[in-house]
């Protein structure tokens, strides 16, 4: 085989450089469209943001509806989606991990948790309506709204925080061992604090999820339109809910209004993540 | 006795170079004593003239296995047989050169004698060079194929050189006594013997730092250490 | 925090001690693959005792049994006994975890927990396991990090995280950490590999000094250090006890062939 000359080098940097500018293309082209997607959200509803809006009711009048029915339970909704699926996940997470390695109802568990994942969120809201809503007498308030919710990021957090506590090294747990630690006192003192970062992540990931799903929670009682604020015994709607509401409305004057309420929730989303971004680095800086 | 070899060749060679050395300082210290009592008893001046000059090329080698164990000590860090063997080759090589002074001082006495042949006492002189020849001889055989049997042999017959050189001392002395012409040679012999005794001295030395390589148990001056 | 126990004499180099630890007929493996056969030998008092062998001869393993980590994996096997005090700690009634705060173990790599500070990683193991009293805490971490020569490089740091510093300080302060819990006896496996020559120096220096009040096992695969630190050596080959017995005898004039091959370098 003769080395190669001249023109196969030209050929092979041409080809480089092709394969170069197409990968910048598929992250530049994706990125753009979001861009204009949300300039475009943006530069409708911003003049429509101010304290009325957020502090106001739904009203037939598109210049006075306001966000903050909706705001109040999504907020709701997240907290004690948080709440529930967190430590639930968690700790799931740790039985598979550390406690049923190799025991066959670990992996049969392991098995269905990525297929639950995969599962419409429709679906989990029939569950919702049967199980928490009518089997638990919740009725459609926001606790069962928050069950449906934890119930359908639950497959998120439990695979999150498996990958997070799969990246404490062995040897970490070989040293506690050693020292006359048990398995629990282990767990809770070694392999936690050093997975948390991932655990943090994979609530992030959760809650933000929670926060845009619709559709199972109009199956379990949402409604659109509430013109007081909601508790945890009342009727109940959310963001994403009052968005869908207004687009749908005939009157050129919702739409500016749902796209004001997109940026609402996109600020919301990107403060949790911040928030959570900070906290996770803060935590893995001690780790290395 | 076939030995397993380092896996390490180049340290396999380095050990063979030190025991090709030791062979060598060997054959020729060998070659010196019998010289040296062949030029004092034939008389030939340029013989032991010819055994002093060797002398050097038995001090190169001693320099040089030195060197090279010294080397090998700092680079191998040898254990076990392997540093017995280190060790004891250094030791080694202080008896063989000093068994070459040895034979250059019995070559200073022929010279003395300036061609003179003390032939009455040729008979034990000779007899003691070949026993210290033997002796020597079988020492580094032993030391070679690692048998302790013959080294212990050598060790047993350290005696019969001592009992050789105390006959001669005293036939010296009579002769002396006898006929004043012939102090000077008397003298001159009687040294030369003292000097083949301490050879055997020295190839039973060789001898026991042959047993505790193959043993690796100490038994030089057995009963006269302190024991506290 | 344990009361100190009066501490005996210990015994000069050249006398038999006491055995702290007896293992008697100790085979040990996993699944059906056999790594120990049948290993019968005394561990002294207050004595180093290294362990010596080729690359799987079962060294590791051996004093994983002796605190008891080896079961921690799902398809080990062990049979035999092992004496601590004359008590074997794989009776039915002897407690693993408290077994191990009697025989603490340094790993290969130091393995200080980087989500604590240096104060807290030396704490670490009475934090753990039980709860410790804020007014003694910093009196034992300065006890165990001076006993472990790590004091005076880290006195004015100690909140620092234990990833900042060097590898050989990390070593230091793992044994730090495993002399808190005041064991009376201390596993090393290999235990300097992982570290420059200056560093695994000033450990073998501190093992001169600890040697005095702990009973130490250090596996080693470095010979040279072996002959340096410790006080009886056994040489493991597949599975088997091979020799065991004073180390300057052991590596000066050892009595089996196998023995002198391996320290020799004559293995094939």
């Amino acid at each position: 085989m003769r080395a190669p000359g001249p023109v196969d080098r030209r050929r092979g940097k041409i080809g480089e450089r092709l394969f170069v500018a197409l990968s910048i293309a598929c992250v530049i082209i994706p990125l753009a469209m979001l861009g204009i997607l949300l300039g475009k959200v943006v530069v409708d509803g911003a003049e429509r943001i101010d304290w009325s809006f957020i502090k106001g009711f739904p009203s037939r009048r598109a210049a006075v509806a306001g966000i903050w029915p909706a705001l109040v339970g999504s907020v709701y909704l997240i907290c004690l989606t948080a709440l529930l699926a967190v430590p639930i996940g968690v700790g799931a997470a740790i039985y598979l991990e550390e406690y049923g390695r190799r025991s066959r109802v670990a992996g049969f568990i392991e098995v269905n948790i990525a297929n639950l994942a995969g599962v419409p969120s429709v679906i989990y809201g029939l569950l919702g309506l049967e199980v928490f809503v009518r089997l638990f007498g919740f009725g459609a308030t926001v606790l069962a709204g928050a069950c449906t919710l934890a119930i359908l990021v639950l497959p998120i957090v439990i695979m999150a925080s498996r990958e997070a506590l799969r990246t404490v090294p062995d040897s970490l747990r070989e040293g506690a061992y050693a020292l006359g630690a048990t398995r629990w006192q282990t767990i809770r003192r070694v392999v936690l604090p050093f997975a948390l970062p991932g655990i943090l992540t994979g609530a992030i990931l959760a809650v933000a999820r929670a926060l845009g799903e619709t559709a199972p929670l109009i199956v379990v009682g949402a409604v659109v339109f509430i013109t007081f604020s909601p508790d945890l015994h009342s009727q109940y709607t959310a963001l994403p809910i009052q968005i869908f509401n207004w687009v749908s409305m005939p009157q050129k004057a919702f739409l500016v209004n749902a796209a004001a309420a997109i940026v609402v929730l996109m600020v919301v989303l990107l403060l949790l993540n911040s928030v959570a971004i900070v906290l996770r680095n803060r935590y893995q800086k001690r780790n290395y | 006795m076939q030995q397993k070899r380092h896996t390490d060749r180049e340290y396999e060679a380095e050990l063979g170079r030190v025991r090709d050395n030791l062979l060598r300082m060997t054959g020729r210290v060998e070659q010196m004593i019998a010289d040296s009592v062949r030029a004092l008893l034939d008389g030939d001046v340029p013989l032991a003239k010819r055994t002093i000059d060797d002398d050097h090329k038995v001090n190169r080698l001693e320099v040089d296995t030195d060197d090279l164990c010294l080397l090998i000590l700092a680079k191998r860090q040898p254990l076990g047989s392997d540093l017995r063997f280190i060790t004891l080759a250094m030791k080694m090589v202080t008896d063989l050169e000093r068994i070459g002074d040895l034979a250059v001082n019995i070559a200073e006495r022929a010279v003395a004698l300036s061609g003179e042949r003390p032939a009455v006492f040729a008979t034990v002189l000779s007899r003691m060079a070949d026993l210290d020849q033997a002796q020597l001889r079988e020492a580094i055989e032993a030391f070679v194929s690692r048998d302790t049997a013959r080294a212990e042999k050598v060790c047993g017959q350290d005696s019969e050189i001592d009992k050789l050189y105390w006959q001669l001392a005293q036939d010296a002395q009579k002769d002396m006594a006898h006929d004043g012409n012939s102090v000077e040679r008397g003298i001159h012999v009687q040294a030369a013997a003292k000097f083949l005794e301490r050879i055997g001295d020295h190839v039973t030395n060789l001898a026991e730092l042959v047993i505790f390589l193959v043993r690796g148990k100490d038994i030089r001056h057995l009963g006269k250490l302190d024991e506290s | 925090m344990s009361i100190a126990k009066p501490k005996a004499h210990r015994a000069s180099s050249a006398e038999t001690a006491p055995k702290k630890i007896d293992v008697r007929d100790l085979s040990a493996g996993f699944g059906d693959k056999t790594v120990l056969r049948s290993i019968s030998m005394p561990i002294e008092d207050r004595r180093v005792t290294a362990i010596i062998g080729p690359s799987g001869c079962g060294k590791s393993t051996f004093i994983r049994c002796l605190n008891r980590m080896h079961e921690l994996s799902p398809i080990a096997r062990i049979s035999g006994r092992v004496l601590l005090d004359d008590r074997d700690i794989y009776d039915r009634g002897v407690d693993p975890v408290l077994l191990r705060r009697r025989v603490g173990m340094v790993f290969q790599k130091p393995n200080p927990f980087p989500t604590m500070s240096i104060r807290d990683n030396v704490l670490a193991g009475l934090r753990l396991t039980a709860s410790l009293r804020r007014s003694t805490a910093d009196q034992v971490a300065e006890k165990a990090l001076v006993q472990a020569a790590l004091w005076e490089e880290v006195k004015d740091r100690l909140d620092d995280t234990g990833g900042s510093l060097s590898g050989g300080q990390q070593q230091r302060l793992c044994i730090a950490r495993a002399l808190a819990v005041d064991p009376e006896v201390l596993l090393m496996d290999e235990p300097c590999s992982a570290l420059d020559p200056i560093a695994t120096a000033r450990i073998e220096d501190l093992l001169h000094v600890l040697r005095n009040d702990y009973t130490i096992v250090i596996v080693t695969h470095n010979m040279q250090q072996a002959t340096r630190v410790s006080d009886r050596t056994a040489f493991f080959l597949t599975g088997d006890l091979v020799e065991m017995g004073a180390t300057d005898d052991l590596f000066t004039s050892p009595r089996d062939p196998r023995t002198e091959d391996y320290i020799t370098g004559k293995f094939g």
